[in-house]
Order: structure tokens, then C-alpha cells, then sequence
């Protein structure tokens, strides 16, 4: 039998996609040589543990395309997904760099814009920018403008947070509608000429993760469910595990709008980017209190309870759908649109 | 927006259930049914439906996916083009990664940057106007319910008279592929799930005959979950009943004739020829070409292309899923040498494609 090698030898859009084809590169080019005992975690943000406390440290690129779109814009984008990936480590964020890589002939009074942005939604964050770069590249080596942001917070050492946390019942919150983001960026792009009133969720979640931390220490994990949607996260978290989770189709926040969009454009909600929406896992016992938390606080009215922790089957989310069957939920692949984010 | 809860009501949703069950034991024989749309494949993988049927309902999926049944000739032809100087290549997404007999467009995209992905034919039509010096060549495939659109931006190209805009022709047409599979020796197929996107084109008398001359079921179906079940539903019945005749369980959009002036447009363009569907080999008066005046805009006909034949023997088991005698499963090269992020079989490139929606919902 003569079977041909489809192996890759390039990078492809799917490798950044958050979804099973980055998870390979991460583990077969990046882990191989950076290993250690802080990354080997592959957590949100590095955690660097003192005495007294612990750093969390955490960088994220920002490339998402267009830069102006429904709800928020690079500059906003670049703050909220730093924060917030400081923020599900149980982190207080504090500081933030921000590095620009700016196209030749980029106006400026569209990075004004954007650094206006930055800076509002910062103070809205309780961070400070403290440090920065820029560079600028000739006209067509980088499309108008790339931001990195990296952001340091700290943790308190009675914040324990892990995977190795999770039972068997815990139940599976998040804090609203899902797939906003993903689909406020594509359709603020020409390509589909849909005019619908879907904006991004993009928002800091440091506010409202603190919040229901000081509520009960029997969070156990977090994670913000960016690229690659709820999808993506849940099976994250399962991966290599003796538990899978089970999600219910119906408990599901999502807009109508939001879902319609996706009928017609064939996409699953479940596998779209969100920039506002936490995952939490969280003992049974106190799901209440934290829904009752959440729900208090402006990012999370739409909170609910989405899912629970079974024991069968290991390593795997499955999700109970509308018809009532039950059928596997898997880790997306291929990219369905780069530059969300 | 609205429309959508109506057709996910769990309550209505498990009567429906209650019913086939019923019928299935009532019939109390294995029974096939055959959906040829790759997005009721979706329906059925997302949603969870195969589970939820009785033992003896099995639901099988047919040569549904336009991306699917695009034999590898195809793509060869379209790698040479691609090669051509000032040549551009435009083409929906998917075709990207179908393996043709010794590449992929995708694969080659790394040597000639020259292919774009285009969400419509009148898109790469753009293109041309906007690079007059370039020669443009879509990839034209798609069903009855892609075709009508194609027919057109030749329509327009022609009116205004753009000459650097070809299209590879390789659109196909589902009733030829639906009598085919009849046809053949041992078919095993009780009864048919019609797509809903091509019907709303052809509309519901296009199934008639096939339902008379096999004295089979056809149920036109929407997309909803409810809809693929009320479908399965009317299939039993008509089953249990001995009244095979052709149903429109998607009256909200298709009508008794279709849409004419989509067919009209298509027939002023295009006329029928027999085709190569991937796997399962020619299939009579299922496929579309250019008439001869406007073989300007036929790539076939304005580029010499040569191809190596290939006799490519592998163990991969599409042209049997197709037919719907396989499921993907039983495929040697699944999940192990052929999956989504490395598609070995077409069925597994489209997201639409049986082998990737078995991948994505239906593993153990």
C-alpha cells in the first residue's frame, strides 16, 4: 500500500488557530526546547512563586483584522486579552507593556485612536502601562499594525488554582453569551456584507474573577475561552485527564443574533473566539454563589451553569444537544478566519 | 432574527422521536436511508440523530459534498493551470486541501502564491477586472444550488465583455447520482432524504420519476433537526404504508417547480454531459460544461493542459462511503492516516464531507 506523506512542512493558518494543529506545534517545536517547570504548565500566564506571593507574568500578539470593529478595536483588544489571561491565573493584573510594529504610511490619527483606547480601558482594568517599543516596518511587510502587550500581576499565595483541582460534579459556569467577538470581527470585515447588531464582548475580567475568588476558595480552574471557543477550552482542560465533561446545548448563553449569523454563515457558536467570557469550574456546593456573583457584576448578567464534571468519559467533553443525544464535542480544526484576534 | 427555536423545540422534537420508534419496530426490517446533502450530514453528526434512532434505522450518507465527488483529474488540471504564467486561481475554500493525484492546491499554494479563496464566483469575477493583465480561472464545482450563480457571472462577464475570466468547469447534478446508485447491482438504499439548498432549485416534481421507476421515498428536508426527523419520519411511514412517493417536508422554501429562472439561466450557460464523481467513477448526464458559445470563458478549451494519468491504489475507502456501503469507520486510513488537519480521502477534506463529520461528531 503506497501511502503519501501528507505532513505539513510549513506553517499554515491552522497552526495559529488555537485549535489542535497549534497545540501540536506548541508541544513539538516550542515545549521541545523551551521546557521548564513554569511553562511545562502551558497555564494562561507563567506563574514565578515567592515567598509571600506569587508573579504572574503572562504576553499575547495582537494581528486581528480589521483593527476598527463592533465593540472595540486593536488597542482594546491588546489590554482586555492580557488582563484577562493574568486574571484567570487568580492573578491581580498591575503592569502591562505594549509593543508596536506599525506599517509604513499608517495614519496617525488612527494609533491615537487606538492608544486613546488603550488607555481608557486600562484605567478601567486598574493596570499601567509602564514600559513599550515601537517599530515600523516598509509599506506591505506588515499589514497596519501588530500590538504585543505583556502584563505582570501578582497572586496571593492562598489562591490555589489547577487542573489536578477538578472532581468528578463540579460544575462548569460561564459568565454570558458566547461567540460575540469572533463574529463581530468577521462581520466587520467586507467579506460576507452582513450588517447585524452583534458587538465584540472584548472587556477585563480581573473586576469580576476577583470578585467571586474572595467569595469562595472552592474555585478550582479558569480559562478564558478565546480562540478556538468554548470548544477549544473544554477540552483543554480534560485533555490527558481522568474526568471528561459533559455540557449542556440548552443551559448555553448565546444571542439570538449570534445564533442566526452562525446558521447562516455554517458556523458553530461553540468553536467562535470570545474576548469576555470566562470558564470557571467550581465545586457544586458553591455555584450558586458564584452565579449570584457574577451576576451582580456588568460582564456577567448572562452567567450560568453550562455543564458538569463526570467521571466517564476520561478526557473527553461531550455535549447533550437540543435533540437530547449525546455526542462528542471535539477540539476544532482548521482555521475558519484568521486574524480574530 | 427569529426562526430558529421554533424548529428546536426538545417537546415536539421527542414526539417525533416516539414515532419513528414506533415505526421502526413496526417495520421491524433493517432500513437504509440515504441523506445526499453534506449539510443534513452536519444536521444529522451535530445534533446527535443517528443515535437516537431505533436498531434497525440506519442512516447513510450519500455523494452529497461537492468537494467531495471531485475526482482527482480535477485537481490535477488545476495544479498545471496554476502553474501557467499570469495565471490566478480562484476558488472556494475547501477545495483547497482535496488531494489531487500527486498534490494539493494548498500544497502548492507554498510554491505559487497565486491562488485566492472567494466566498462567490462574482468575486474572482472582480479580480479579473481589477488585474486585466492576469488570466483568472475559478474553480467551478457545485450542485444544482451553487450553479445558477456561476451561470450568471459568466452572463455578467460576457455583457461586459471581460476576457481574462475562465471557469473549470466541473459542476455536477444530484438526481443523475441518486438513479445511479439505484441502478447498481446490489443497492440497498429504502429511501432518500433530498437536500433542501438544490431542491429549492429544481424543486419537487425533479424527484418524481426516480420515486415512481424505484418505487421509492423522497422526502425533500430543511435543515433543522426537527426537520431530518420529521423526514425520517415520513420515509417510515411511507414504508410501513407501501405509498412511496416524493414529499416536501421543506415547503417554507421549496416549491413544486423550483426556482425556473435559476434552471434557465443554468441550461443558457451550461449543458449536461456525463461526469467523474470521486470514488465512484462516470455517472451519465450528471455533469454541466459550457455550451460552445461561450467556450471563451472555458479554461479547458483556451489552456492546453496534459496530464500523467494516475492509477493512485490506496486503501482509502471514500468511493465506498459515498455509495453509502461503508461508514467511516470501517476505513483502514480513519482517524489514524486521515484526519481533518491532514485529509487523506476527500470525504474528509469538506467540512461537509461524511469522513469529517464523522471525525468531528460521531467517535467513540
Amino acid at each position: 500500500m503506497h501511502i503519501i506523506n501528507m505532513k505539513e512542512n510549513r506553517i499554515v493558518l491552522s497552526h495559529g488557530s488555537g485549535g489542535k494543529l497549534m497545540h501540536n506545534l506548541i508541544e513539538n517545536i516550542f515545549l521541545k526546547s523551551f521546557k521548564n517547570d513554569i511553562l511545562d504548565k502551558l497555564y494562561d500566564s507563567g506563574i514565578i512563586e515567592f515567598k509571600d506571593f506569587d508573579i504572574c507574568f503572562t504576553t499575547d500578539s495582537y494581528t486581528v483584522d480589521p483593527i476598527f470593529f463592533k465593540g472595540g478595536d486593536i488597542g482594546k483588544l491588546s489590554i482586555c486579552g492580557t488582563v484577562n489571561d493574568l486574571a484567570v491565573t487568580g492573578a491581580i493584573p498591575l503592569y502591562l507593556s505594549s509593543s508596536f510594529i506599525i506599517e509604513e504610511g499608517f495614519e496617525i490619527k488612527n494609533l491615537e485612536k487606538i492608544v486613546k483606547s488603550m488607555h481608557a480601558i486600562s484605567k478601567k482594568a486598574k493596570v499601567k502601562i509602564v514600559t513599550g517599543d515601537t517599530k515600523v516596518v516598509e509599506k506591505g511587510k506588515v499589514d497596519k499594525i501588530f500590538i504585543n502587550t505583556s502584563g505582570i500581576g501578582i497572586r496571593d499565595k492562598r489562591i490555589k488554582l489547577g487542573i489536578e483541582r477538578i472532581k468528578e460534579g463540579d460544575v462548569v459556569i460561564i459568565n454570558g453569551g458566547i461567540a460575540e467577538h469572533g463574529l463581530a470581527v468577521l462581520i466587520s470585515r467586507d467579506t460576507f456584507k452582513i450588517d447585524a447588531d452583534i458587538k465584540s464582548d472584548c472587556a477585563p475580567l480581573s473586576g469580576l474573577i476577583l470578585e467571586i475568588l474572595k467569595e469562595t476558595d472552592k474555585i478550582k480552574f479558569m480559562r478564558d475561552p478565546t480562540r478556538g471557543g468554548i470548544s477549544a477550552t473544554l477540552n483543554e482542560i480534560v485533555k490527558n485527564r481522568d474526568f471528561g465533561i459533559i455540557i449542556y446545548e440548552e443551559k448555553i448563553p448565546v444571542k439570538k443574533e449570534v445564533l442566526s449569523i452562525c446558521e447562516i454563515l455554517g458556523f458553530d457558536s461553540l468553536n467562535i473566539a470570545n474576548e469576555g467570557k470566562v470558564i470557571v469550574i467550581c465545586d457544586r456546593k458553591e455555584a450558586d454563589i458564584v452565579l449570584k456573583k457574577m451576576r451582580k457584576n456588568i460582564y456577567g448578567k448572562k452567567a450560568e451553569i453550562i455543564g458538569e464534571i463526570v467521571k466517564k468519559p476520561e478526557g473527553k467533553v461531550l455535549i447533550e444537544t437540543v435533540t437530547g443525544s449525546l455526542r462528542v464535542l471535539d477540539m476544532p480544526v482548521g482555521e475558519q478566519f484568521p486574524r480574530i484576534c | 432574527m427569529k426562526y430558529i427555536d421554533e424548529y428546536r423545540e426538545p417537546e415536539i422534537q421527542k414526539e417525533i422521536i416516539k414515532e419513528i420508534q414506533k415505526y421502526g419496530n413496526l417495520i421491524n426490517r433493517k432500513i437504509n436511508i440515504m441523506e445526499v446533502c453534506g449539510t443534513h450530514t452536519m444536521t444529522i453528526g451535530r445534533y446527535g440523530i443517528r443515535k437516537l434512532m431505533p436498531e434497525n434505522i440506519n442512516l447513510i450518507s450519500g455523494p452529497g459534498c461537492p468537494v467531495c465527488v471531485t475526482p482527482e483529474s480535477y485537481i490535477d488540471i488545476a495544479i498545471e493551470l496554476l502553474k501557467m504564467e499570469d495565471v490566478i486561481i480562484t476558488t472556494f475554500g475547501d477545495m483547497m486541501k482535496v488531494p489531487g493525484s500527486f498534490s494539493s492546491l494548498e500544497k502548492e499554494k507554498a510554491n505559487y502564491a497565486k491562488t485566492y479563496v472567494v466566498y462567490s464566483p462574482l468575486d474572482a469575477l472582480k479580480i479579473a477586472e481589477d488585474n486585466r493583465d492576469k488570466k483568472i480561472i475559478f474553480l467551478s464545482v457545485g450542485f444544482e444550488t451553487t450553479t445558477p450563480l456561476i451561470a450568471q457571472t459568466i452572463k455578467i462577464a460576457r455583457d461586459r465583455k471581460i476576457k481574462n475570466f475562465y471557469i473549470l468547469a466541473g459542476n455536477k447534478l444530484i438526481p443523475p447520482a441518486m438513479e445511479f446508485l439505484l441502478k447498481e447491482k446490489d443497492a440497498r438504499i429504502d429511501g432518500f432524504i433530498c437536500p433542501g439548498h438544490v431542491s429549492v432549485i429544481i424543486g419537487r416534481e425533479s424527484y418524481t420519476s426516480i420515486s415512481k421507476k424505484y418505487n421509492i421515498p423522497c422526502v425533500i428536508s430543511g435543515f433543522e433537526p426537527f426537520d431530518i426527523l420529521l423526514s425520517i419520519y415520513f420515509i417510515l411511514k411511507s414504508i410501513k404504508d407501501e405509498k412511496n412517493e416524493v414529499i416536501n417536508e421543506y415547503k417554507r422554501i421549496v416549491k413544486e417547480k423550483g426556482n425556473t429562472k435559476a434552471k434557465e439561466i443554468i441550461y443558457e450557460i451550461f449543458e449536461v454531459v456525463d461526469a467523474e464523481w470521486r470514488g465512484i467513477g462516470i455517472i451519465e448526464n450528471s455533469g454541466l460544461r459550457l455550451k460552445e458559445n461561450f467556450f471563451d470563458f472555458d479554461a479547458e478549451k483556451n489552456f492546453s493542459i496534459e496530464i500523467k494519468s494516475s492509477n493512485r491504489k490506496t486503501a482509502c475507502l471514500c468511493g465506498e462511503i459515498l455509495k453509502g456501503r461503508k461508514k467511516p469507520f470501517e476505513c483502514p486510513l480513519f482517524e489514524k492516516i486521515c484526519t481533518p488537519e491532514s485529509p487523506f480521502g476527500p470525504c474528509m477534506v469538506s467540512s461537509e464531507g461524511t469522513c469529517n463529520a464523522y471525525y468531528k461528531y460521531e467517535r467513540k
